[in-house]
């Protein structure tokens, strides 16, 4: 499950993947709501990772 | 920009800076703990903040009334490029999930109240916790003169001029931190970043809709940049495609090593708090997303100014009433605060417990760390302050440009050991001088520009400076560390792990 931390870096990093107008959703090009996109699907990662790991031992 | 004073924004204005004052003062005896007793009541808040104060906290001393400014502005000013704030906001949350709450494990079972105390707890090493104390000092003070610029920006807007009022305002910041400690900015960004939200929130359903949709900001700010030409346009360049990913990498390992941003990692209730925040925070880097965005705006808005730092004041005066302006104008101003307290608070922190307790008075009391710490701040603020007055703002810039350079290369020393205790102090350290010195040597004979250029196998690859000189201290510290497993096996420095 911690690689799941691993893929907002993939997603982002890698730019030549969403350096592009198209396509326009709203009238955001693609360059702009596909790295909006991340910001809740990278919360949505961390809170998976989050979810599986065992509690704290101590407070 | 319009000379004449507009009194309903400045009244605004100086209701809710006055409202922040009381609350600064008052926040002394809110959660209440002695303040002047212990240097984790002053500088840590009493180590009791919660997942709300704690996001409230963090999200008001990361993004900052600079970057409400700055964001904006370089997106303007180059378009697609000044967007690397975003990817850099968002992949550091993985990295905080990972690595702070194993930090924070480490602090709070030691009473470490810096990053430099962990690095000594760690490897027992006077010379690397000193070397990672200064650098967060330096790295911190143009970063507080930054704040100070963003505020005179908005204070400028209202058509005061001079430097008085920043004096007067920052004199007033003084006073509540000395008095409050860490409790004041904790209160105080509870209304700031509602302020923000709101301000921006409206800004981006109204502006557009003002100027056309979404479509029609993007169009206008496409045709500018097309008739502007160079290395502007609303998607990168393939040249600007590598700076943009290193500079989002490098600037997200960086920002959680400064000392303002860890104070608030230190002053959290748990580890679990830290967690949530991971999960939450990223709340603050769609408004940043959006903020960028007003950048965009000001081209459909047929803004003209002569410096891009003007943007945003600008579009507000232009496209808002009076009083929403000097709404918005408060909640930058409020925003600088916020960040100002914090990072002179960590840097406080810094020097009271590894120059003066290291060095001068080892054998201080708890309320005596308070008050060292506490006239610290004030010596920290004050240096800000004339650094602002009496240099030319460029300065700040640049020197900003180099602390964020500087503070990255304490990465190794402090992330390293959370999770191997492989690494000697010894190759840390060389490998932190390396860093600094290849990475500030490259960056100034680039003219002070954050990038790098290196030639492998025919192609020209360039990159953020920062994230270079990072690799090469990493690469001379595990060099160094492997040659001396080898000549002294045995390792007296470093402490069994606990």
């Amino acid at each position: 499950m911690w690689m799941l931390l691993l893929v907002p870096f993939v997603g982002l990093l890698w730019v030549p993947f969403y350096n592009s107008l198209e396509p326009t959703l709203f009238g955001f090009p693609f360059f702009y709501w596909y790295q909006l996109a991340w910001v809740p699907i990278s919360s949505l990662l961390i809170w998976l990772v989050y979810r599986s790991r065992a509690p704290d031992e101590a407070p | 920009m319009a000379d004449r004073i507009d009194w309903v924004a400045l009244a605004i204005f100086l209701f809710f800076f006055a409202l922040v004052t009381v609350m600064g003062f008052f926040a002394a005896r809110w959660k209440s703990g002695p303040v002047s007793a212990h240097l984790d009541e002053w500088g840590l808040g009493g180590r009791q903040f919660g997942t709300w104060i704690t996001w409230f906290l963090v999200g008001g001393d990361f993004y900052t009334a600079y970057t409400v400014i700055a964001v904006p502005a370089l997106v303007y000013a180059v378009g697609a490029y000044g967007f690397f704030a975003l990817p850099y906001t968002i992949i550091v949350y993985p990295f905080v999930f990972a690595a702070m709450p194993v930090l924070w494990k480490t602090a709070h079972a030691n009473g470490y109240v810096t990053a430099a105390d962990v690095v000594h707890g760690i490897y027992n090493s006077r010379s690397l916790e000193l070397a990672v104390a200064i650098t967060g000092m330096v790295a911190t003070m143009p970063y507080i003169a930054l704040q100070l610029i963003g505020m005179g920006v908005v204070i400028k807007a209202m058509g005061l001029t001079g430097e008085l009022p920043i004096i007067a305002a920052f004199i007033i910041l003084a006073l509540y931190t000395y008095s409050s400690g860490l409790r004041a900015p904790a209160l105080i960004a509870f209304v700031k970043d509602i302020m923000i939200y709101i301000v921006v929130l409206v800004a981006v359903i109204v502006v557009p809709a003002k100027l056309g949709g979404y479509g029609a900001v993007f169009s206008a700010a496409n045709d500018a940049f097309a008739a502007k030409g160079g290395d502007t346009g609303l998607i990168l360049k393939p040249s600007q495609m590598l700076p943009y990913a290193t500079l989002a990498l490098g600037s997200a390992l960086a920002a959680f090593m400064y000392p303002h941003t860890l104070t608030g990692i230190f002053a959290s209730k748990s580890a679990d708090t830290i967690r949530k925040n991971a999960i939450l925070l990223p709340a603050y880097t769609l408004l940043l997303g959006l903020i960028a965005l007003l950048g965009y705006m000001a081209y459909a808005a047929n803004i003209k100014v002569s410096s891009p730092n003007d943007v945003v004041p600008v579009l507000f005066k232009v496209l808002f009433p009076s009083w929403f302006a000097g709404f918005a104008f408060s909640a930058i101003a409020i925003g600088a605060l916020v960040p100002a307290a914090v990072m002179s608070i960590g840097a406080a922190n810094l020097f009271t417990r590894n120059v003066w307790k290291s060095y001068i008075d080892p054998g201080i009391s708890h309320a005596g760390e308070a008050a060292v710490a506490k006239i610290a701040s004030l010596i920290v603020k004050i240096g800000a302050l004339a650094f602002t007055i009496f240099l030319p703002t460029q300065y700040a810039l640049d020197l900003q440009l180099l602390g964020g350079l500087w503070i990255l290369q304490t990465f190794p020393a402090l992330v390293f050991g959370l999770f191997t205790r492989w690494f000697r102090a010894e190759g840390l350290l060389l490998g932190w001088a390396v860093g600094i010195l290849w990475g500030s040597w490259t960056a100034w004979s680039n003219g002070l520009k954050p990038l790098a250029s290196i030639d492998l196998g025919g192609g020209r690859y360039t990159f953020y400076v920062g994230l270079g000189a990072l690799i090469l201290n990493v690469a001379v510290a595990a060099i160094a560390t492997g040659v001396l497993s080898r000549v002294s096996p045995d390792r007296r420095s470093v402490i069994a792990p606990s």
